[in-house]
């Protein structure tokens, strides 16, 4: 245990005169559930896209799956998955076919796809479905179906920005049920959100507002510092500070 | 390899279960073809025409009847006064009247020279200016065959004669326009709106985190729009041939090869479009305004380059389709060889290199 994939110092993002990552610094442990709170316009999803080599840090350095953030960007992006705050899979295309592209995109066999497509459907139950076009399912259904997707080559780490948005409490549970079976195959799982009750779910949470990392802990040791009851009103004492929002 | 091809196929499946972009696609060239080769139509028939005589002789008899036995005009019969004539004129009866001279043979023979007078109802200036040339040119075919007869030497006539396309037929003109239009749209939008859109709908970021290559992604994106552009082009040549009956004089090799040239330099375009724009609706309208209006405008596809103002024509020089046009008109219809349109080629040649340096230039490695 305690193997770093994601470790990152002062990293830093401006756009012009607005810095949207302010020197943040923290590490992520393998196999973990780490949190990534913050509010509406805190600067997760950028510090999330720098961290998955789709945008380049104005300053800083770090590592993630053992590559540097800087000059290893490909090597990266064989590393892990990444499921986007829009929705990340094709409409018109059929379940299958979802599959089948990003199987291709990530270099799989034919052969390991086809094996591996039938085991996914039967987890999910959605065998009946792999001929429906993806605009036809349920949102709650298509989000597990892109978690499935982003995790369908077996990454390192998963990147997963605010996946549960807008869907009903007992989907979520659902989702977080896969999110935890999917650190159970050592799988780290990074997930922006802000819904509180997650944040609980989480091994550890870090708490950024206004583009820094103001809080990182347990939810319980966050709780105890902020002498607080809930992860809800941790997140509270720490927002009200912020300056920007949305 | 194996990434390219997934990506090919999914290309192809979007674009096959957007019925209503398939229909366009496919329906669109031969729409035009129909509505250019039947509805549209820039030639000038049906000429009414009517002839005042007051001395009716051998000369002025023999020219009224090549008038009427030119199937461009319809013959309204005979005026007995200059009053009548433009009586008729006036109701909207006639486009050319023809007035011969008193005394018209007399005047010719004796002094060399008679004079006709040609009225044209120039309400319509293109109509009015047609119907004139028409009537001067059979005038001076009249002329020059009595020359010939009465065996005066060194008599030296002008000769009129329409090269290429004796009839004046429109077609052969828009035709070569109808496939710089068509491939363009295709092309040019179609590739725009397909990259835009992932842009849009956020899957662009996913694939983006994914190892494919930008330039895999894109080089796989154009690949479908090339083969239905080529299908499209395919399609043109054949309804052009078939029905409107526009033939084609040279090299078919050649012309594919103009087209598949045409065809990367407008894909070219479309990816430099979609660098540039971030929302689907903004990649139309800019696709629209930079590359459909100056087709239609400046390329020569309806309005002649020649008869521009010198500012216009300078500025139709950077319009890709200026130059297929010209390129296809000397293959189809001149039937001119690869020595005759080389600096067409090199144009085009260098504006696809130019454009795709800028798309690459463009192209973030990394979102902004």
């Amino acid at each position: 245990m305690s193997t770093r994939v994601i470790e990152v110092t002062d990293l830093t993002k401006k756009f012009g005169n607005f810095t949207a990552v302010d020197h943040i610094t923290f590490d992520v442990e393998e196999g973990e559930i780490f949190g990534f709170l913050g509010a509406n316009g805190a600067g997760k999803t950028t510090a999330m896209q720098m961290l998955c080599g789709i945008s380049m840090p104005t300053a800083g350095a770090g590592t993630v799956a053992g590559y540097d953030i800087i000059r290893e960007n490909e090597l990266i992006k064989r590393n892990i998955g990444y499921m986007s705050q829009k929705f990340s899979l094709y409409e018109d295309l059929r379940v299958w076919e979802n599959i089948r592209l990003f199987g291709g995109i990530y270099g799989l066999t034919d052969k390991v796809i086809a094996t591996k497509t039938d085991a996914l459907l039967e987890r999910l139950n959605f065998r009946e479905e792999r001929n429906t076009m993806v605009k036809y399912l349920p949102l709650g259904w298509k989000q597990k179906l892109a978690f499935s997707v982003a995790i369908f080559h077996e990454p390192k780490i998963v990147f997963l920005d605010e996946p549960t948005g807008g869907v009903d409490p007992a989907m979520r549970r659902q989702f977080w049920e896969m999110i935890y079976e999917a650190a159970d195959q050592g799988i780290t799982v990074f997930v922006t959100t802000h819904y509180m009750d997650e944040a609980e779910y989480c091994n550890r949470v870090s708490i950024m507002v206004d583009g820094r990392i103001d809080a990182l802990d347990t939810p319980a040791e966050l709780r105890r510092q902020f002498n607080a009851d809930s992860m809800d009103e941790v997140f509270r004492q720490l927002a009200r500070k912020a300056k920007r929002g949305d | 390899m194996k990434q390219f091809i997934a990506f090919i196929k999914k290309e192809f499946r979007h674009i096959m279960r957007d019925n209503r972009t398939l229909l366009i696609i496919l329906g669109m060239p031969v729409v035009e073809i129909l509505l250019f080769g039947f509805a549209i139509n820039m030639e000038v028939q049906d000429i009414r025409v009517a002839f005042y005589d007051p001395t009716p002789d051998a000369f002025t008899t023999g020219i009224t009847e090549r008038v009427k036995q030119n199937s461009y005009f319809t013959y309204r019969g005979d005026m007995h006064s200059m009053d009548d004539m433009e009586e008729s004129m006036r109701k909207g009866e006639l486009d050319l009247a023809v007035v011969f001279q008193q005394n018209f043979q007399e005047n010719l023979v004796h002094s060399g020279e008679a004079a006709i007078q040609l009225l044209s109802n120039s309400s319509d200036p293109n109509r009015g200016s047609i119907a004139v040339t028409y009537a001067t040119a059979i005038i001076a075919g009249f002329q020059q065959e009595q020359t010939e007869l009465m065996q005066i030497p060194f008599q030296i006539q002008a000769e009129n004669r329409m090269i290429y396309n004796p009839l004046m037929k429109s077609s052969y003109m828009f035709v070569p326009g109808i496939m710089g239009l068509v491939l363009m749209i295709i092309c040019t939008i179609m590739t725009s709106v397909s990259i835009v859109r992932e842009k849009e709908r956020g899957t662009m970021e996913v694939l983006l985190a994914s190892p494919l290559k930008q330039g895999t992604m894109i080089f796989a994106k154009t690949i479908p729009y090339m083969v239905i552009s080529f299908i499209d082009f395919v399609i043109i040549l054949l309804l052009s041939y078939f029905i409107l009956g526009v033939p084609v004089n040279g090299s078919l090799l050649l012309l594919f090869l103009v087209a598949i040239l045409y065809i990367t330099l407008t894909l070219s375009y479309g990816l430099t479009v979609s660098t540039l724009v971030d929302k689907q609706v903004n990649a139309v309208i800019f696709s629209a305004i930079t590359a459909m209006i100056p087709v239609l405008m400046l390329s020569g596809m309806i309005f002649p380059v020649d008869n521009m103002p010198q500012a216009l024509q300078a500025f139709s020089a950077i319009v890709p389709a200026r130059w297929f046009i010209e390129a296809v008109r000397k293959v189809m219809i001149q039937g001119l060889g690869i020595t005759m349109i080389w600096k067409e080629v090199l144009i085009m040649f260098g504006m696809t290199l130019f454009l795709l340096g800028v798309t690459i230039a463009k192209t973030k490695k990394r979102l902004e």
